[in-house]
């Protein structure tokens, strides 16, 4: 099927774009330069070996400038899949595109030994980070841990698909405000190869202070708490260069960058200019909580106040992939989270043993999905990496002890004589467990939970 | 080139001279400046821009006229002679002996404004340091080459803590030679006749280089105090392979000098009036810590700060958190509760703790220890907010338990003698007493195999 396009433009750069498409794809086209502007004349010879977005856009009529804008500009807006190692977190806060890891007291928060998991961990093929402003021991610390870790994919060590830019807080200040461009450069470089760059950039903050600095030094009037008053405009400009494109070049080439920024805010204080700029341009939010923190749940991304805004765009991808109930149960958890949050507020007031049985059962479930599912040790050798099918298998476990968990109450049991089931304690296990174990202990775990709840049942029946 | 003299001073600010129609001033360089009676000071350009020069003084500026006073351009920037009879000696702000000795003689002269170390030649400090101190031992391990500030407050007993460290610091089955310097900025003459007596009681003073800066003196003064210390402590750990520790109190009269010069200065301000650049200048005072590949001395730093008005949002203790590797918060709630140190070990965070401490370090349990108690001590504290509502009595079996806990971690642990040097191994014993209570599946942080190697071994257990 063959379709006639015409492109009247007064637009230069988007006329100039559309022609290298249009060479690149090898289609021959006519353009006429009048006093009116431009006019692009071509045929689409089979629509069927492009791309699909292609068809569906094109018109001959030529009016729908914006959509054409879309389909030349190089830019791709589909969903794109994430494969691999996923740390746990991740779950409900899928990583895709912009991310932002923000901290709550940045005094306390380990965000540091997060990027480094992330570093690690992430489904990337260059991993570029950033340390801006970042205290020598610990950017040693990386230099010479990352020679040691061995890229879980190839079995190669992780410094040969890795720039470490490193900038510490005693160098120069313009440095430091360069440094985040830089990396970001770099990442641009291999993107432009069609890989798929991650950028870790720690700490933003870091950098707007040398920003701070030097407008002070250059005299500029201070705008709030400060800062001069482009931040927001720079850090814009900066996560702006985050995403995925189709790259210029003669075969069809895709690359990506992904920012994951850390900001630390003065205090825990997220009405601060670099953390509201920053969460007006990102939409995934990590936000490391310093009370978890105090308790050493680690990582310490608070599961309420964190965000993403790509979770519905994944829940396709989660059904095909990892179990065709996989987002019903991942909201299913952070449902149970959240109403044990309103629940903690009703035990401040009245105490744990005033809640009704199956209040109680919730608040034990949540416990379980905090202590034995979101806490996970970076130092540990088996649970400093959790795979999706994995994390599925321990999070469904969970949430199926606490449907047990509900009907053996609504059948009349006591919340603690659930409480001490020897199940519970292989359940708490299952974290240790190696991947290729996890199988064999959840059925196991299945089976046990099974006779131990009828065991319960029938004694609560009997009396 | 002959040093040449002004009589060009066009204004005497505050602490600052402007100085006019001067030619070639050196940014950083050193003045000798004689008032009408022949008194010399010392100064340092701090502007130094086409015929004009601001010279700050060291010293006070009361009594200088702008027409009989001269200023003497040495062509030279701020340096200290460094030599091994530097031990054992006291000397000023500006590195003039203060204890009625002869000046130091030696044929090495460093600059004292220090170079960034690039983090690649520097060795990750992995080395732990025994402090005798249970809190900062068990949940905040020091390691050799940290930069470790206490965060305390006016009426807290930080002098007494710093001094104790100082005392009892040691590495482990190592028997090296080991320095303290001591930088004091603007603190009172008690609190040096403190620190002096402490060191001479020990035998330490020895071993000790004291620079003393005090409250009466000239605060400008204060900006080069620490830079001596740290030059003098980088001769002492790179040149002659000294393991030292370098003391700086307090840091934030040290800021409040900077504030001065800035605001005499007219600069645009940045928090509170401190300057945009406060935390370029803490970084090149705290990133001189550290190890350097190749030499065997070190430089660990234990940097004081007393929060004005508790508030650690305060712009000193917030950018100083930025650089150092963690720090030990002081809680004026423990001190009030009777407990010394009064070390808060929820506020408190050592981030290279992780490799200082397990196997072949101090013990292969230590990191879950930690973790445990911290767990449960968090806990235990929102119980006790909880009890204070609702009563003791309306706690729950596990609530009462952590309350417990709790208690006993601060009695038994945090609280210690001043002259109790506690080793690794009672702290971690210490540890697991407080935790006695917990059964085997109640803790969580520590893996199974290492709780039945190292609980001690009870009669009955709690379940």
């Amino acid at each position: 099927m063959q379709s006639e396009v015409t492109l009247d433009s007064r637009d230069a750069n988007f006329v100039r774009r559309t022609c290298s498409t249009l060479l690149r794809l090898g289609i021959r086209f006519r353009l006429d330069n009048s006093e009116g502007g431009m006019r692009l004349n071509f045929v689409i010879p089979d629509m069927d070996t492009y791309p699909r977005n292609l068809t569906a856009e094109s018109q001959s009529d030529g009016t729908a400038l914006q959509a054409e804008h879309s389909i030349f500009a190089d830019e791709v807006t589909s969903t794109y899949e994430i494969q691999g190692p996923f740390p746990v977190y991740d779950l409900s806060l899928p990583d895709y595109g912009q991310n932002f890891v923000g901290g709550e007291g940045g005094l306390l928060l380990h965000n540091t030994v997060t990027q480094q998991q992330l570093a690690k961990w992430s489904d990337s093929n260059v991993v570029v980070y950033v340390g801006c402003g970042e205290r020598g021991n610990e950017m040693t610390e990386v230099l010479v841990t990352f020679p040691e870790l061995k890229d879980p994919k190839s079995g190669r060590p992780l410094l040969e698909r890795t720039i470490l830019v490193a900038n510490t807080s005693n160098m120069p200040v313009a440095a430091r405000e360069a440094s985040i461009y830089t990396g970001i450069t770099m990442a641009e470089y291999y993107r432009d190869m069609g890989y798929d760059v991650a950028l870790m950039a720690d700490s933003t903050s870091r950098w707007a202070e040398a920003l701070r600095e030097i407008s002070g030094r250059l005299e500029e009037m201070p705008g709030e708490e400060g800062y001069p008053a482009y931040l927001g405009k720079r850090l814009a400009e900066f996560y702006e260069r985050s995403g995925r494109v189709m790259v210029l070049s003669p075969d069809e080439r895709v690359g990506s960058v992904t920012i994951v920024g850390a900001v630390s805010p003065p205090g825990g204080d997220f009405s601060e200019p670099v953390s509201q700029n920053t969460l007006r341009v990102t939409r995934v939010f990590w936000a490391l909580d310093a009370s978890l923190a105090g308790r050493r749940h680690f990582p310490a991304i608070n599961w309420l106040t964190s965000y993403s805004l790509y979770t519905d765009d994944l829940a396709g991808w989660g059904r095909k992939n990892v179990a065709n109930d996989w987002p019903e149960v991942t909201s299913r958890a952070l449902e149970m989270l959240q109403k044990e949050s309103e629940l903690q507020d009703i035990v401040q007031l009245v105490g744990y043993d005033a809640l009704p049985e199956t209040e109680k059962g919730v608040l034990d479930v949540a416990k379980m999905i905090r202590e034995d599912f979101l806490q996970q040790s970076a130092f540990d050798d088996v649970d400093t990496y959790s795979s999706i099918t994995k994390q599925y298998l321990m999070l469904k476990t969970i949430l199926e002890f606490g449907e047990r968990e509900s009907e053996a109450i609504k059948a009349g049991a006591q919340a603690n004589q659930v409480s001490v089931l020897e199940v519970k304690n292989k359940i708490s296990r299952m974290k240790w467990t190696p991947e290729e174990k996890i199988v064999a202990l959840v059925e196991e775990i299945e089976k046990e939970m099974k006779e131990e709840f009828e065991k319960l049942v029938q004694s609560v029946i009997a009396t | 080139m002959i040093p040449l003299s002004y009589r060009t001073i066009s204004q005497v600010s505050g602490p600052l001279l402007f100085v006019e129609k001067v030619r070639d001033a050196a940014y950083g360089e050193i003045v000798e400046i004689t008032n009408a009676v022949g008194e010399r000071l010392r100064g340092q350009v701090l502007d130094s821009s086409n015929g004009m020069a601001i010279v700050q003084v060291f010293g006070s500026t009361m009594g200088l006229n702008v027409g009989e006073t001269s200023v003497k351009f040495l062509g030279e920037t701020a340096s200290v002679s460094v030599s091994d009879e530097m031990l054992g000696r006291t000397f000023d702000g500006l590195g003039n002996p203060r204890d009625g000795g002869p000046r130091v003689i030696s044929r090495k002269k460093v600059e004292i404004v220090g170079s960034g170390i690039n983090p690649y030649s520097r060795d990750e400090p992995s080395e732990f340091i025994q402090s005798g101190i249970s809190s900062i031992d068990g949940m905040n391990t020091l390691v050799r080459g940290q930069k470790l500030p206490l965060f305390s407050a006016s009426g807290l007993p930080h002098n007494l803590l710093a001094s104790q460290i100082a005392r009892q610091a040691k590495v482990l089955g190592a028997s090296e030679s080991f320095a303290v310097v001591f930088a004091a900025m603007g603190i009172t003459s008690e609190e040096a006749n403190f620190f002096v007596k402490q060191f001479e009681e020990t035998g330490a003073l020895e071993r000790t280089v004291l620079f003393l800066n005090l409250a009466s003196d000239p605060s400008m003064e204060r900006i080069l105090t620490p830079r001596l210390a740290l030059t003098t402590a980088e001769y002492l750990a790179y040149e002659t392979e000294r393991h030292v520790l370098v003391i700086m109190t307090d840091m934030t009269t040290y800021c409040e000098a900077l504030r001065e010069i800035s605001a005499a200065r007219n600069e645009v301000p940045g928090r509170r009036g401190y300057p945009g650049y406060m935390y370029t200048d803490l970084a090149t005072l705290y990133e001189r810590a550290g190890r350097i590949r190749g030499r065997n001395g070190s430089i660990t730093q234990l940097p004081i700060l007393t929060m004005p008005a508790d508030d650690k949002t305060h712009p000193i203790p917030d950018l100083t958190g930025y650089i150092t590797e963690g720090q030990v918060y002081l809680s004026r709630e423990l001190e009030r509760a009777g407990i010394y140190p009064p070390i808060d070990v929820l506020e408190s965070l050592s981030r290279l703790m992780n490799q200082g401490i397990g196997k072949g370090r101090t013990r292969e349990d230590h990191r879950g220890l930690a973790d445990q108690l911290y767990a449960s001590y968090a806990q235990g504290k929102d119980v006790r907010a909880l009890s204070a509502i609702v009563g003791e009595e309306a706690l729950s079996a596990t609530d009462k338990k952590l309350l417990r806990i709790t208690e006993k971690f601060e009695k038994m642990f945090v609280a210690q003698g001043v002259r109790e040097d506690r080793t690794i191994e009672q702290t971690l014993d210490i540890g697991w007493r407080v935790i006695d209570e917990l059964s085997d599946s109640e803790i969580k942080r520590i893996k199974p195999d290492l709780i039945s190697k190292y609980r001690p071994k009870k009669v009955e257990q709690v379940s």
